[in-house]
């Protein structure tokens, strides 16, 4: 059964007068605990399909369908509520809550469940824990090293568990040995606990990590 | 969640203080002019619907003659008459240090006597007779043409003793006025005040008028308060053709026409009071702009995690109706415990009053404010798209 799913996707966007054709009736099947990288130069629409496939924008035409729920036509609080429970999102730039400790910010996700604090906290803490921070929870994110913000990152994304992890460039600003990390703990998330993941790279040496690889140019998959 | 929104409070912790600082100072000179307004109001509130006054129909600076006294105790209904002149002496020792003087006569005590209690007195010797109704404690006060019953508060405010002769120097009736405090009172009935200096007429008539007895005011006591408008019209058509002819009216409509003397002062006091509102409006809705802007991209993370657009908005807006909100009680209730009672206003003015009714608007526009000026935040913050918030860069 395949996890992700977009049929005939179109994304246009309009620049004053102009219309910017970003994505051009691009398909795509992802089976289930698949790793896939999405490459290609910039401006070709990896990012723009990445953020459709995570209900984060939506198609201008088109379906695209995550775990069997189409959500090209969901919007607003629905949307949000489907976002929560079904996609991990990880940032190349990390994105903590800069005020917020690494334990605080894995819980953030889990505020919008009903759910005690107690059981947030030990959630959380697992959390950072299967990324190798579970002496790090009293952090703040300017007491973390880039590496261990994006697996701070990463226990955020995962803390819901949802069943669709995606990663904009996730090591594109760390160094060779931190990234490796990261690409070794999306590895063990895909392999061990059987999430899909959705990665898009610019690194080639990173792309080799998934089980497949797509190129995006101009809007549409070249291979 | 709301973790969440006290963590971005004390993100910017000066920022927070002085944002909720200046709503303090707002709110607290909001209810301060609010509260000179509700002191007016409360002067009006010693006038007693019981009580009438007498004066002249032209104007309260012209006198009316003694004689008229008879004419309106003989009004049925009319059960006592005292004189009332206003004095408008100084303190020479600090002539600008105002204080509202009045020469009385004997029944004037006996109309007031509910609204007030005597706290101190000289002692008189006994069986010295006072006029019926008069607390017996100011009997010293009546045995002497010079002597005076002082406000305590006054008292304490010029650090005067009971026994003591002071000094008042005329301005109205020139020359220096000896008098001895032969009692101190307390305001039962707060509009009463306490910063006021009564003597006898009979002083003021004798030294100051050459035995003449011209009077400024009238004050009468009902023997049944429902029939103020028959006496009202009684007294007033007994003197119509005489010159002068009388204005009589209830104490309160008396009041109530002394501060409609202030005219516009109000009103500009209200016009000041919002427009202190509204530039702490304008501070606080650019303050919450601004740390609103300075996390687009987190609120596009948060969003992103799966933050309801509906969510985003209820954060921005308790952030900021909890710094308009804390300011705003703590300005409203400082007005209230700090000002309410104080003796800002001084003269006649009884003391300052911060009413409840003053505070609560306080706060409600406290609130408001808080919604104003974080709604557009808010809005802004909710209606931003994930793509575009995550793409720029602060």
């Amino acid at each position: 059964m395949a996890s992700v799913e977009v049929r005939n996707v179109v994304k246009t966007y309009k620049r004053d007068a102009e219309e910017l054709r970003v994505l051009d009736g691009l398909s795509l099947s992802i089976p289930d605990g698949a790793f896939v990288a999405l490459m290609g130069p910039s401006g070709s629409g990896k990012t723009t399909l990445l953020n459709l496939i995570g209900g984060v924008d939506q198609p201008s035409s088109g379906d695209v369908e995550i775990a069997g729920t189409n959500i090209a036509r969901m919007t607003g609080a629905s949307l949000a509520k489907w976002r929560s429970a079904s996609i991990g999102y990880i940032f190349q730039t990390y994105n903590l809550i800069p005020v917020l400790t690494a334990l605080e910010n894995v819980e953030l996700p889990l505020l919008l469940v009903r759910m005690s604090g107690a059981e947030r906290r030990k959630r959380a803490t697992t959390a950072l824990e299967l990324v190798g921070l579970g002496d790090r929870l009293k952090h703040y994110p300017r007491q973390l090293s880039g590496g261990q913000e994006q697996r701070v990152a990463i226990a955020r994304a995962l803390v819901s568990d949802p069943k669709v992890l995606l990663a904009d460039e996730p090591t594109g600003d760390l160094d060779r040995k931190s990234a490796e990390e990261v690409l070794n703990l999306l590895d063990r998330l895909n392999r061990e606990f059987k999430k899909t993941i959705v990665m898009v790279t610019h690194d080639p040496h990173a792309s080799q990590r998934a089980s497949r690889q797509y190129h995006l140019d101009k809007g549409v998959l070249s291979n | 969640m709301f973790k969440l929104v006290l963590v971005n409070l004390f993100r910017n912790k000066i920022r927070t203080f002085l944002t909720m600082a200046s709503v303090t100072v707002a709110l607290f000179l909001f209810c301060t002019l609010g509260g000179v307004l509700d002191t007016l109001q409360e002067s009006i509130k010693v006038g007693s619907e019981s009580r009438l006054v007498v004066r002249n129909k032209i104007s309260l600076v012209q006198w009316i003659p003694m004689a008229y006294r008879q004419r309106i105790q003989s009004v049925p209904g009319v059960k006592l008459v005292a004189v009332q002149n206003w004095f408008g002496g100084q303190d020479p020792n600090d002539k600008r240090g105002f204080f509202a003087q009045f020469a009385v006569d004997e029944p004037y005590m006996a109309i007031y006597g509910k609204d007030f209690e005597i706290v101190q007195h000289s002692d008189a010797q006994a069986g010295v007779a006072v006029p019926e109704g008069v607390d017996p404690k100011l009997a010293a006060f009546y045995l002497e043409r010079t002597a005076c019953v002082v406000g305590q508060k006054l008292l304490v405010k010029k650090g005067w003793k009971i026994g003591q002769t002071i000094t008042i120097a005329g301005t109205i009736f020139p020359g220096d006025w000896p008098m001895t405090i032969r009692a101190v009172y307390h305001a039962k009935n707060k509009s009463f005040g306490e910063e006021v200096l009564f003597f006898h007429y009979k002083y003021l008539s004798e030294k100051g008028l050459g035995g003449q007895e011209p009077v400024g005011t009238y004050v009468l006591e009902l023997s049944d308060p429902s029939q103020a408008s028959r006496v009202i019209q009684a007294i007033d058509s007994q003197f119509e053709n005489a010159a002068p002819a009388t204005l009589t009216e209830t104490e309160q409509a008396f009041s109530a026409g002394f501060v409609s003397m202030y005219g516009n002062v109000p009103f500009v006091l209200r016009v000041i009071g919002l427009a202190i509102v509204f530039s702490i409006l304008l501070i606080a809705a650019n303050t919450m702009m601004t740390a609103i802007r300075e996390r687009t991209s987190e609120f596009g993370v948060l969003k992103t995690l799966g933050f309801s657009d509906g969510a985003v908005f209820r954060m921005v807006v308790t952030e900021a109706a909890i710094i308009t909100l804390g300011g705003g009680l703590l300005g409203a209730l400082g007005a209230k415990f700090l000002v309410d009672g104080s003796a800002m206003t001084s003269g006649f003015l009884p003391p300052m009053s911060v009413y409840w009714s003053t505070v609560i608007t306080g706060i409600i526009i406290a609130v408001v404010i808080g919604a104003i000026s974080g709604l557009i935040p808010a809005l802004q913050a909710s209606r931003l798209r994930i793509v575009d918030a995550l793409r720029r860069v602060d």
